[in-house]
């Protein structure tokens, strides 16, 4: 028998994000985590700008503000004066694809020790729905009002094969929220990856795939089915780099 | 014991679509914030899998131990 509990680093009230969005879903799942860790007083979360700093409203640990996209910069900067604390940047696709992306690669290919959680749900969410890097082809939002044309906009941006390739980073993996065995998988990649920045052993890069039902213009159960069909079979889930496979369970 | 925290439930539906033994169902009734929530059809037949909590982007479903075995 399972047992499953409200993390305690969360506070009991709502959060500030739309019903069926994903983004409180990865909140979550990284309070189980860090909350398993032991690790609420210790660590520091890193909030850019859009629907990720919705979190805040209900955050019980340490939080530090950037500028937009530029969590990954703030972050080495503060991981690296205080490398005992558990620091991740947790940023969406429009911030960390187009924004910040010359932030996230300069990190990435230095190897910092810290986490980034990428939450990518196709959209500019808090500013409305405009087009994000990472849009699929034909998605529609407000400003691709008849669907993303790649002669124009070019192509959805593969976060997790771009940073894999640099050689620094310890763990690359991108996981599906809109099963629970994909929240499951995501829970125990994030472990994981605290891990492996707990033992200073490097850069570690989670991107999950999440939803936005209000920009989407789909109520919560049809995200999850336009996820199956159209964002699955392009951001393909899996680990994509794991430098240490054998050495940090 | 399967518990919903009817206050935090925005009403996303996604605990009625994963429950494997297909026992909750969406009220009529709302909560404090305007959205409707689910509730428990046959508690009896709970099989504590946590699906609906594991999925609950509030975590505002709790599964607990209960404190009598009966096997």
């Amino acid at each position: 028998m399972a047992e499953y509990k409200r993390p305690e680093s969360l506070k009991k009230t709502p959060s500030g994000f739309c019903p069926g969005c994903m983004h409180s879903l990865a909140t979550k799942l990284i309070a189980e985590v860090i909350g398993e860790m032991g690790q609420v007083d210790n660590c520091v979360h890193i909030v850019p700008v859009g629907c990720s700093t919705l979190n805040l409203a209900y955050w019980q640990g340490d939080v530090l503000g950037a500028a937009h996209g530029r969590a990954p910069a703030v972050a080495t900067g503060f991981k690296r004066s205080n490398p005992e604390r558990l620091v991740f940047a947790y940023q969406g696709d429009g911030d960390l694809a187009a924004i910040g992306l010359a932030e996230i690669m300069g990190a990435a290919n230095r190897g910092e020790n810290f986490t980034v959680i990428f939450f990518n749900n196709q959209t500019y969410g808090m500013t409305g729905g405009q087009m994000a890097p990472t849009t699929l082809i034909g998605q529609k939002t407000t400003t691709t009002r008849y669907g993303r044309d790649p002669e124009t906009t070019g192509y959805p941006m593969k976060m997790c094969e771009l940073i894999s390739t640099l050689e620094a980073p310890a763990f690359v993996a991108r996981y599906a929220l809109n099963t629970p065995k994909g929240c499951r998988d995501a829970k125990k990649a994030i472990r994981k990856a605290f891990d492996i920045q707990m033992a200073g052993k490097g850069f570690t890069f989670i991107e999950l795939l999440g939803n936005c039902p209000t920009n989407w213009g789909l109520s919560p159960l049809q995200t999850l089915d336009y996820m199956e069909s159209n964002t699955i079979p392009y951001f393909v889930p899996g680990v994509y780099k794991d430098k240490y496979k054998d050495e940090v369970k | 014991m399967l518990n919903i925290n009817t206050s935090l439930c925005k009403g996303c539906s996604y605990c009625i679509k994963f429950c494997p033994k297909k026992i909750l169902e969406m009220g009529t009734e709302r909560n404090n914030h305007g959205h409707f929530f689910p509730h428990i059809t046959d508690e009896a037949s709970c099989i504590a899998c946590a699906m609906c909590a594991t999925i609950c982007p509030e975590g505002a479903i709790e599964i607990t131990k209960e404190e009598t075995n009966n096997g």
